[in-house]
């Protein structure tokens, strides 16, 4: 039996649905000795903002239980040197390149930036990721209000046509309410989650483990809280939803597809098993074949439960 | 850079809280160089999560030497694992030390506690006759490698916190006094160490007051270990500096502390 694992989201065809999340993957290069990068749905860059960020200062990562805490502050090199340096690697590939983008200080550096990505047709399509916790001296997130979060993606879909994902933070009170104001001001997509803000403690030192003190928490910790946030945006929104929070295998990529994900995102996985991408995309594949599902598609929100 | 399984010959306690690992993995040890390191998947489990980095001690035949010592959950985990079993393992990651130079140089090489674990690889690596190590352990029952490293070089070294061995005190305090009477000129010495942050500060320390090349091995807690997540950087003169990558060797001359 033959099974379909391409998806559509916004403009962008996908061989698969199997994307890899940012800043879980670098600029992709770091992992070409691992995988065939070209066997990728897409790859979702690590967020790029207009200047280069020296991000926050050391320690920036520390285990947790099933998990990490990071607080690396959106280091990159800006615009220009991704242009030069990044772009040309990714741009061989010839699967989706999304860019993840983000503003510092001032939103308004968000439409600096797709005016000039517009230009290069490599860039597939734009992730705006209003939703890292890890910039410090902000006070909330443009993705914790709903206004902003409309005005923001309204004025970026504005001006460009290619293809828009509005990345969000699980750090509200309700997820599907950001969701559809993201679905209202024109976003193609949303994806979900950003990391769970959170801290730890060395006891003995009686100091934070993260020098910013807090950070974002990701890997299967976060699943069930990312997992629920995937299934009521789903009942909420009609754009497709790139899941997210979590997943390390097969059975935990299906989970988001039946929670109502069209596609999904690796990500604090690739770090434990860089090949974990092109794994599950054979796993999905077993899996339709097995239970005689001819499409990905119909998988997605297949969730069968008495209410 | 390779992703493999690679199976446990052994896997046993040498003393106290060390212990040495030796692994069969032809393709990786040709790969190797003194002072890179291995990222492991010590748990098949999500216990610990992260993999575990840890420095290569000795290449020999196709074999792979880990010296490490037991500090935490991941590393106890490690201690688990049976010969017999397989490990998954990336690498060989990271910089490690440049010793080309070093052939015609008096080598002072400074090991403290565990930080032993790489400099038996380099120390076999570097061809000079004058060679010197100094190990620093805080008490005799602690002291690493000593026998392994006679192997190699002639002149060994002991330190120990308590003074139970050796000269008593710091192993930096040993390295000072050795310095001080030094007659060779300072451009003809090449330090090399490895060991707990405090040592290795005060290791460059000592460079930079005597104006000697010295290279330093640091450790940092990594997400990836392969460059990709910018979770393990330290400060230098040139910026953040990934220790995965273009660590975990660095010139002493270009760390800030």
């Amino acid at each position: 039996m033959k099974v379909n694992l391409s998806v559509k989201i916004g403009k962008l065809k996908l061989n698969n649905p199997v994307m890899v999340a940012s800043g879980t993957f670098g600029y992709a290069e770091e992992f070409k000795d691992f995988i065939n990068l070209k066997k990728l749905g897409a790859i979702v860059t690590k967020t790029i903002t207009l200047s280069p960020r020296r991000g926050n200062p050391p320690a920036r990562t520390c285990e947790t239980p099933s998990g990490m805490l990071n607080s690396i502050g959106l280091e990159n090199p800006g615009l220009e040197a991704f242009l030069k340096d990044k772009l040309p690697f990714l741009e061989k590939l010839g699967i989706p390149i999304i860019m993840s983008i983000a503003s510092e200080e001032d939103p308004r550096e968000f439409i600096e930036l797709v005016k000039r990505l517009n230009r290069y047709k490599a860039v597939s399509g734009l992730e705006l990721n209003i939703s890292c916790p890890n910039v410090m001296g902000q006070e909330s997130l443009i993705s914790q209000d709903c206004q902003a979060t409309y005005s923001i993606v309204k004025s970026i879909r504005r001006i460009t046509a290619k293809t828009l994902i509005t990345k969000l933070s699980p750090n509200v009170t309700r997820i599907s309410d950001i969701a559809k104001a993201a679905q209202e001001a024109g976003s193609d997509c949303v994806a979900l989650i950003n990391t769970l803000s959170g801290m730890s403690i060395n006891a003995e030192k009686q100091s934070p483990r993260l020098a910013a003190v807090v950070g974002g928490v990701s890997g299967p910790a976060i699943r069930p809280v990312a997992l629920k946030m995937v299934w009521e945006a789903y009942n909420k929104i009609n754009i497709p939803i790139i899941g997210m929070g979590g997943i390390i295998d097969t059975s935990s990529a299906l989970e988001f597809f039946i929670a109502g994900a069209s596609a999904i995102s690796i990500g604090t996985a690739n770090f434990i098993n860089p090949r974990v991408s092109v794994e599950i995309i054979s796993g999905l594949g077993g899996y339709l074949k097995r239970k005689k599902i001819k499409d990905i598609r119909s998988l997605t929100g297949s969730l069968i439960y008495e209410s | 850079m390779l992703q493999i399984k690679v199976k446990i010959i052994s896997n046993k306690r040498l003393k106290g809280n060390y212990w040495h690992c030796v692994l069969s993995a032809p393709s990786l040890a040709r790969a190797s160089r003194p002072g890179q390191f291995l990222n492991v998947r010590v748990s098949d489990g999500l216990k610990p999560f992260l993999r575990r980095p840890f420095s290569i001690h000795n290449v020999c035949g196709g074999r792979l030497e880990i010296l490490y010592e037991v500090v935490g959950g991941g590393t106890r985990n490690f201690s688990c694992r049976k010969s017999g079993d397989h490990l998954d393992l990336i690498g060989p990651l990271g910089k490690g030390f440049d010793y080309r130079y070093a052939q015609n140089k008096r080598v002072i090489l400074i090991g403290g506690g565990i930080g032993v674990a790489p400099l038996l690889f380099l120390s076999r690596a570097i061809k000079s006759m004058d060679k010197l190590i100094l190990i620093g352990a805080r008490t005799k029952g602690q002291i690493l490698c000593e026998k392994e490293f006679k192997n190699f070089i002639s002149d060994v070294k002991i330190s120990t916190d308590d003074g139970s061995r050796g000269f008593s005190g710091r192993v930096t305090d040993l390295l000072k006094n050795l310095i001080s009477i030094e007659p060779r000129s300072k451009k003809e010495i090449q330090l090399y160490a490895c060991g707990p942050k405090p040592m290795l500060k005060e290791v460059c320390n000592i460079a930079k007051a005597h104006n000697l090349q010295a290279q330093v091995s640091l450790e940092e807690h990594m997400g990836c270990g392969i460059g990709a997540c910018l979770g393990c950087v330290v400060k230098t003169k040139n910026g953040l500096r990934r220790v995965c990558k273009e660590g975990p060797v660095f010139d002493a001359q270009e760390l800030i502390w």
